[in-house]
């Protein structure tokens, strides 16, 4: 199997698996039991970590809150800082339209408890389009929620912009960078975050990790309350593996991103150029500069052809890719209402007249220019074999 | 896990059965659209004793929509017009060895494609199309239109 799927989380690095190891076995302790050794191992390799991914966001280590997903962080994010006291009296939400279901979802849910949202439009290559983002931001305006790249179409946004309009508005700015930590600079001042959102996952750590930036001084309420965990504002006992695999994954990014990075981006520009020449009916969704876009993220829909029925092809020929298709969105769904078309494919006006589905082949630095060749001398088979069985194809 | 997916399921994506296009076909029927993610062209030559002598399609859709296609061309091939109206879409599905419950919805449009051919060839033919109406009511009752 060729993982072009790193999108949805990376092989984890040996290195990292080598770091984790003694955590399974003999440094089982828990960080809040201090008063004897185990306890202060685990919560001494916690810290060492929080420091590694505070490093690889400019951040101070103490602003750092460790959760166990990007989902998580996100959620803690928008009800965290809204239901605090201080900013109750204001009552609007702005989301981009590419932002992940774990904000579109639990904002929609705040409509019935008198929330107003908003959605910041994105130009058919998926920038937010601040003109419009500043015709939505007003003195009653909490929270806005912008995603520094979308992982479905590749789209990086111009987040120095788009901060400036926020900060100046007087709204919390939330930056979900689960897709672009790692693969570019993420620097929370840069950005002028209130909060910002990364996993270990797409750090070539461990799934079940993640944390939320909070800046000091922002005004957040915990939203899943027990012990004083994470400073109060993250209850529960700490997932040591999970972070440890976190803080050495965000120190290898740091200290190798700038090797690995180029490499990505020579292939992710081969993958791209070399599929969209193949058959002038493959349209690349997003950005189609690819300085503008994730290192080695290639997205495209082909006309004709059904998305879920190319993943499939791709899967049977050995390949690992994601698809924004409706019909791949939830095949354990127990009712066909569940199955949802991608809105990020509709928010950059994709034709659904046409599109049914696209593909998403995401590289990591474990890709080699092998896979991009073999991907690419698969692809006519399976686009031949769909059209020809397309009644919508007509050439 | 299982794959969502059978071997039989796969087999039929893979090597569609009866996949293309009839030239002298005299029954054809399009049903769904791409917008709706699926979309399937169906083509039979029915001879004058009412036997589906040769049948072909094409099915723009999830893997579940063009083996659903594929089985239902497979069943219904050298069947009677009365014959082929018996199979339903739960047929089709148990032939394919079941597939996902999302997907049974595809299995649907197949069986939606063959009645509308059938129309097309009573109102070709010049045949009663109370007739066909009547036979399908016989066999499934009145049931609600999928698209």
């Amino acid at each position: 199997m060729i993982y072009l799927d790193n999108i949805a989380g990376c092989a984890p690095d040996k290195r990292v698996v080598e770091k984790i190891l003694p955590f399974l076995t003999e440094r089982y302790g828990n960080a809040s039991s201090h008063f004897y050794h185990l306890g202060r191992d685990a919560f001494e390799a916690m810290e060492d970590a929080r420091k590694e991914v505070a490093k690889l966001i400019g951040a101070n280590s103490d602003d750092v809150y460790f959760t166990a997903s990007g989902t998580e962080s996100n959620n803690l994010a928008l009800k965290g800082i809204i239901s605090h006291p201080d900013n109750l009296h204001k009552k609007h939400i702005i989301l981009s339209e590419l932002e992940h279901y774990s904000l579109q979802n639990p904002a929609r849910r705040l409509i019935s408890k008198g929330y107003r949202i908003s959605w910041a439009k994105v130009t058919p290559q998926g920038h937010v389009d601040t003109d419009h983002l500043a015709s939505l931001l007003d003195d009653d305006t909490v929270f806005v929620a912008i995603q520094h790249a979308n992982p479905e179409i590749g789209t990086v946004q111009d987040i120095a912009t788009i901060s400036k309009l926020v900060k100046a508005s007087g709204a919390h700015l939330h930056i979900d960078a689960v897709a672009s930590a790692g693969l570019l600079p993420v620097d929370v001042d840069t950005f002028q975050a209130d909060t910002l959102s990364l996993s270990g996952t797409n750090l070539y750590g461990i799934r079940g990790t993640a944390a939320l930036y909070i800046r000091k001084g922002v005004k957040i309420l915990s939203v899943t309350e027990g012990g004083g965990q994470e400073q109060g504002v993250r209850a529960g006992s700490e997932n040591i593996v999970g972070i440890v695999a976190m803080g050495e994954g965000a120190r290898i990014v740091r200290e190798e991103m700038s090797t690995y990075v180029p490499q990505l981006q020579a292939l992710g520009e081969n993958l791209m150029s070399r599929i969209t020449s193949l058959y002038d009916f493959i349209h690349i969704t997003g950005e189609s500069d690819m300085s503008k876009r994730l290192p080695g993220n290639v997205s495209f829909w082909v006309e004709y052809i059904e998305g879920e029925s190319l993943l499939m092809w791709y899967a049977v020929k050995g390949f690992a890719v994601a698809s924004g298709s409706a019909c791949a969105s939830n095949i354990l769904a127990e009712d066909e209402d569940d199955l949802e078309a991608s809105p990020i494919l509709t928010a950059v006006g994709v034709p659904t007249d046409i599109c049914a589905g696209s593909v998403t082949m995401s590289l990591s630095r474990t890709n080699t220019q092998d896979d991009v060749d073999r991907v690419i001398a698969e692809t006519p088979d399976i686009v031949d074999r769909l059209c020809a069985i397309s009644p919508a194809f007509n050439k | 896990m299982k794959s969502p997916y059978n071997d039989t399921v796969m087999d039929h994506f893979m090597n569609p059965r009866n996949m293309g296009d009839l030239e002298d076909a005299n029954a054809v029927a399009e049903v769904g659209n791409p917008a709706c993610g699926d979309m399937m062209r169906l083509m039979l030559k029915i001879n004058d004793d009412g036997v589906i002598e040769d049948i072909k399609f094409k099915t723009f859709g999830c893997a579940a929509a063009i083996a659903s296609s594929s089985m239902t061309s497979e069943i219904i091939k050298g069947k009677t017009i009365e014959e082929a109206i018996q199979v339903g879409n739960n047929d089709i599905v148990s032939a394919l060895g079941g597939v996902p419950e999302v997907k049974v919805h595809c299995s649907i449009m197949a069986e939606e494609a063959l009645e509308d051919a059938l129309k097309d060839y009573y109102t070709k033919t010049g045949k009663n199309l109370d007739d066909l109406n009547a036979m399908i009511h016989k066999y499934k009752g009145d049931r609600p239109e999928h698209h």
